[in-house]
C-alpha cells in the first residue's frame, strides 16, 4: 500500500485516476480530501510540522491495517507538511474494494487513524496570532469505537 | 546513556530547541521528563501539563512507563493533529 508524505501540492483527480487504474478485482473506489478551511475570515495560512523519522512508516502503517481489518484492494493516503493557504489541499485518501461498504469504512477508518495518531501538528496563522490547533475529544473517541468494535465481533 | 531527545510543535517552542543529545540515567520516560524538568523554567513549562503530552520511544508511540533500555531516541509532543 502506498503512502506520501511531501511538501508539494498533489494533483488529487489525476492521484484518483491513477490509484483506480491500477485496480483489477475492485468495483468501488472512495476518496477523501482534507482542504485547509478558514473559520473567521482572517486566516493568512497553516503551517504543518511533522516528525519526518516517524510519519512515513506510521502513514504506511494505517493504511496496511485499513487494507488488512476492511479486505481492500488497495489504500492511498498523501499527507502535505509546511506552509498551505486556506483552500489548498493538506491531504488525501483514497481505497478500493469489492464493494462500497468496505471501501467507505476503510476511509473513514484511516481519517481516524490520521488525525489522532499521524505525527503532525498543525498551526494556524493569522496577522493577529498563532495558534496551535488543539486535538479534540471525539478525534479520540472515534478510534476507540474501531478498537471497541474489534472486541465486540472478536467476542 | 546518550539519547537524541526531539521536541514538536508548542513542546518545542516552549523547550526552545527542537533537539538535542543528552546524556541520562534515566530508566523510564517519566524519569527523563522529572530530569528536563528540573533544568529550567522553559523544560518545566513544557512538560507542566502530562496530560498534554505525547511520546515515541525509537518512534513509536508509546507512554511515560516506557523503560528506556537501548533507546537512541525520544520525541515529546502535543496531541497529534493530522488528516
Amino acid at each position: 500500500m502506498s503512502a506520501r508524505v511531501q511538501e508539494a501540492a498533489f494533483d488529487f483527480a489525476a492521484e484518483v485516476t491513477a490509484f483506480q487504474s491500477t485496480l483489477t478485482r475492485s468495483g468501488a473506489v472512495v476518496s477523501f480530501t482534507g482542504v485547509v478551511r478558514d473559520d473567521t475570515g482572517s486566516l493568512d495560512h497553516m503551517f504543518i510540522e511533522h516528525y519526518p523519522g516517524m510519519t512515513h512508516a506510521a502513514l504506511q502503517k494505517f493504511a496496511d491495517q485499513a487494507v488488512e481489518k476492511f479486505g481492500l484492494e488497495k489504500a492511498l493516503v498523501i499527507h502535505r507538511y509546511g506552509r498551505l493557504q486556506p483552500g489548498e489541499a493538506i491531504m488525501m485518501v483514497a481505497t478500493a474494494a469489492a464493494h462500497r461498504k468496505d471501501a467507505f469504512a476503510g476511509a473513514d477508518y484511516l481519517m481516524d487513524y490520521l488525525k489522532s495518531r499521524a505525527p503532525f501538528w498543525k498551526k494556524e496563522l493569522s496577522k493577529e496570532s498563532a495558534t496551535w490547533v488543539a486535538a479534540k475529544d471525539q478525534d479520540e473517541a472515534a478510534l476507540a469505537a474501531w478498537s471497541s468494535e474489534s472486541a465486540a465481533k472478536e467476542s | 546513556m546518550k539519547l537524541d531527545i526531539l521536541y514538536f510543535a508548542w513542546v518545542r517552542e516552549r523547550v526552545g530547541h527542537s533537539q538535542e543529545t543528552y546524556e541520562t540515567s534515566a530508566a523510564t520516560v517519566a524519569d527523563l521528563i522529572a530530569e528536563l524538568v528540573a533544568r529550567d523554567a522553559g523544560y518545566a513549562a513544557a512538560f507542566a501539563d502530562l496530560s498534554a503530552i505525547c511520546v515515541a520511544v525509537d518512534q513509536e508511540l508509546c507512554d511515560f512507563t516506557t523503560p528506556l533500555v537501548d533507546c537512541r531516541e525520544v520525541a515529546f509532543f502535543p496531541p497529534m493533529t493530522g488528516g
